[in-house]
């Protein structure tokens, strides 16, 4: 390539000197993986504070590439260094431990590590780690390539990309971008510009996140791109690529919370009040692998026991772009229980799972797909998004109304969890329809990821009625139980009148649908995985889906719930609603949702819908 | 020449360590780093390893005074211990580290305390052990590391 490349620091040469920040409490420790790092031709920083670590990523994001850390440290938990740089940076982590319990490499996964090191680490272990980095930068492009752009992995990201595909990485990142857009740097923003130089990375606070999803709310899902998002949003220092980049993961995120939202509406089943089941969205963390949740029996117990009626927010992690990142809180983007919501008539929270279009079930009406978040957290477990078990099933969507605006999810009744499967489920093929469960699936249907909540909380403030007053952000949902927010059957995507809801989950119009946000589970992806990181939560708590079948659709008027939310694309995407479709006014909103739930969290930062990215 | 009786004899020693089990695979995993850059990384490695963990044996003789004990911090700062004895190789005491963890699991002090007395032998054996081994690999010279026997 270009004879310029060769001299910067070995870009060209990846991954001879990758960019590995190191972090162990742990002198000796420390020192050998730094001098094993070494040999394997790496740019090593060693650090035995992870306070330390963190000021140095905050300084500069694309000072590095990727992190390892210790799980046990003084001053701060490995897992949540883990949490912060996932949210905030957005980089792959690796955490290292003498302890390989089944659980606490679990809890790494579903925290969002992309790999788990038993110490003492050999040096063959660490020759492959720049794997990680290579399949997040892909991953980042494949997403924002596709969708608005179709830039098959331009520039820059190519070189990485291109490895599997030639197997020479120099060459063709030297073939791609010129310029030396370094794809690590770049980490997504490459979309746009291949010849950019390297741009400083974004942070996604919360309100940037929720001023994102207002704009792609109000543009509809499918319409969303970067372009008139960046207009909508109107921030300044804001580019295109920001948004371009931020979009893709969010799509991602809507696609791994329908997945969730599917099978958790089809855990939801009845609708009932309260007490739905909660779908417990276990957050995949981006792992990219789902399997999250599932795991821990003890998620569901927790989860389910302690649901309240409320319907539980589930805090649909989104893809990095749910913007959770950039919250320091653990995960907290949990949309909260909502357990705790005292709201009896939110009870919809969450669930605005929003199913991308077509899902025949409108989500979320009344779905109110409690994620029950809080009680992930509590209980420590993370949610996952795992097997929800179905308990009561009774999804609650919020769909009606003020959710609905919100769009729930639809979630389909899909065995929960799909999620491990894969976010297919959620994505985008609205056609699937949820159909399932009556809880219409909010978004999930096909997989869409259910809303995020992400866009929860931006569509909170869209929605109108807002029930809970909903506080800008997602409030965490305190939904009341379950209750599913009306039936509006929404649906995501314009069709909504085609899809039928199924069952839209009859949110009782009472039940303001505050913000439900619903924390699937993290599905997402390591990348996206931002959020669910948080030990404590990562979301979901269990969904509650109000009895879909209980709800009653609408009549058939998507309008309810109109939110288009986020066809395909998985987006929950609270929108407005065009007609002032009924969604009761209970529904709260899913900010109000989102916030209850948060609050409940006990202040979790986190995002419930909010989604700090 | 002269030195060829001391590689014998530090070459011995070296196997010895392996073949009583003071020392395991981690412990060559160390020798491959060494290298020009770092012709005695291996003993700086072990002499960070004694000075960092002497901190933690202290910590630990203190929380074992304490009525009653607290096993979870035992725990802790034995994980901790774990985690360096194991990055150098040192096998018996890695091996008494895990057996007193398994009594902090349940709750069982007395084996705590005891199994504690013993690790800490085992510590020290090893310390002298690979301090004369150094002493021995430092006389013969650098030019040994790359001559050591893997």
């Amino acid at each position: 390539m270009t004879v310029e490349q060769i001299g910067s620091e070995g870009k060209d040469q990846f991954p001879i000197g990758m960019r590995v920040l190191a972090v162990d409490d742990d002198p000796t420790c420390l020192l050998l993986l730094g001098t094993l790092l070494r040999r394997c031709q790496y740019h090593v920083t060693t650090t035995s504070q992870a306070k330390t670590a963190l000021k140095m990523l905050r300084e500069n994001k694309n000072k590095f590439d990727l992190v390892i850390s210790d799980v046990h440290m003084p001053d701060m938990d490995g897992f949540k260094l883990l949490e912060h740089v996932g949210l905030e940076m957005d980089l792959p982590v690796i955490m290292l431990s003498a302890n390989g319990d089944t659980k606490l490499v679990m809890k790494g996964i579903t925290h969002g590590a992309c790999d788990y090191l038993l110490k003492p680490v050999r040096i063959e272990e660490l020759q492959n780690i720049w794997q990680h980095v290579v399949r997040r930068k892909k991953k980042d492009r494949c997403n924002s390539g596709s969708k608005d752009k179709p830039h098959p992995d331009s520039g820059e990201a190519v070189g990485i990309g291109n490895v599997d595909n030639n197997g020479k990485l120099n060459k063709k990142r030297k073939d791609q971008n010129e310029d030396e857009d370094d794809e690590r740097d770049e980490n997504g923003h490459d979309n746009e510009d291949p010849s950019a130089q390297k741009k400083p990375r974004v942070v996604w606070s919360v309100e940037l996140h929720r001023k994102f999803v207002a704009a792609v709310n109000q543009l509809g899902i499918d319409k969303a791109v970067p372009k008139k998002i960046l207009e909508l949003m109107n921030v300044e220092k804001l580019t295109r690529e920001n948004v371009a980049s931020h979009l893709q993961k969010f799509r991602l995120y809507l696609k791994r919370i329908s997945c969730v939202a599917n099978q958790q509406a089809n855990m939801a089943a009845a609708l009932g009040t309260a007490d739905s089941a909660y779908l417990r969205m276990g957050s995949l963390n981006g792992l990219g692998n789902f399997h999250t949740l599932a795991g821990s029996d003890q998620l569901h117990n927790a989860a389910f026991r302690s649901f309240p009626p409320s319907g539980v927010l589930g805090r649909l992690n989104t893809p990095a772009g749910l913007g959770i990142r950039g919250l320091p809180s653990p995960g907290t983007i949990q949309l909260g229980h909502v357990q705790n919501s005292g709201n009896p008539t939110n009870d919809l929270s969450k669930l605005q799972s929003f199913v991308p279009g077509n899902h025949n079930t409108n989500i979320l009406q009344g779905m109110p797909m409690s994620l029950e978040l809080d009680r992930l957290q509590h209980n420590k477990s993370v949610g996952h998004i795992g097997e929800l078990p179905t308990t009561d099933s009774t999804t609650v969507f919020p769909g009606s109304g003020n959710l609905v605006d919100a769009r729930i999810t639809g979630f389909s009744n899909n065995p929960l969890l799909g999620v491990t499967s894969n976010s297919l489920m959620l994505e985008g093929s609205s056609q699937q329809a949820t159909s399932h469960t009556s809880v219409s699936a909010i978004g999930f249907q096909n997989g869409n990821a259910l809303s995020d909540f992400t866009s929860i909380a931006p569509a909170s403030n869209q929605l109108q009625d807002s029930k809970a007053g909903s506080q800008g952000q997602a409030s965490p949902i305190n939904c009341n139980a379950g209750q599913i927010i009306r039936s509006a059957p929404q649906e995501w995507n314009a069709p909504r009148k085609d899809a039928p809801y199924q069952s839209h989950a009859l949110i009782n119009s009472s039940i303001p649908i505050n913000s439900a946000m619903i924390q699937l589970g993290q599905c997402l992806d390591r990348n996206n995985s931002i959020f669910h990181r948080t030990t404590d939560l990562d979301l979901v708590g269990p969904l509650n889906f109000v009895d879909p079948l209980s709800i009653k659709h609408g009549e058939g008027d998507n309008s309810i719930m109109e939110p288009s939310v986020i066809e395909k694309e998985g987006y929950l995407m609270f929108q407005p609603r065009p007609h002032g479709s009924h969604v009761p006014d209970n529904i709260g909103s899913l900010e109000d949702l989102a916030s209850a739930m948060m609050k409940q969290e006990g202040g979790c930062n986190g995002y419930s819908l909010r989604t700090s990215i | 020449m002269e030195r060829n009786p001391m590689r014998r004899q530090l070459a011995s020693m070296r196997k010895s360590l392996f073949d009583q089990g003071y020392l395991d695979e981690q412990f060559m995993e160390l020798e491959q780093l060494l290298d020009d850059a770092n012709p005695n990384f291996v003993e700086e490695v072990v002499t960070l390893y004694y000075r960092d963990s002497a901190r933690l044996i202290l910590n630990l003789d203190r929380a074992l005074e304490r009525r009653p004990l607290d096993f979870s911090k035992l725990d802790g700062l034995m994980h901790q211990f774990k985690g360096s004895s194991s990055s150098i190789g040192a096998k018996k005491v890695k091996a008494e580290s895990t057996l007193f963890r398994e009594y902090c699991k349940s709750g069982n002090a007395e084996g705590c305390m005891r199994t504690f007395q013993q690790l800490k032998k085992e510590y020290a054996t090893l310390r002298k052990k690979l301090e004369t081994y150094f002493q021995l690999a430092r006389q013969i010279g650098p030019m040994e590391s790359a001559n050591r026997p893997k």
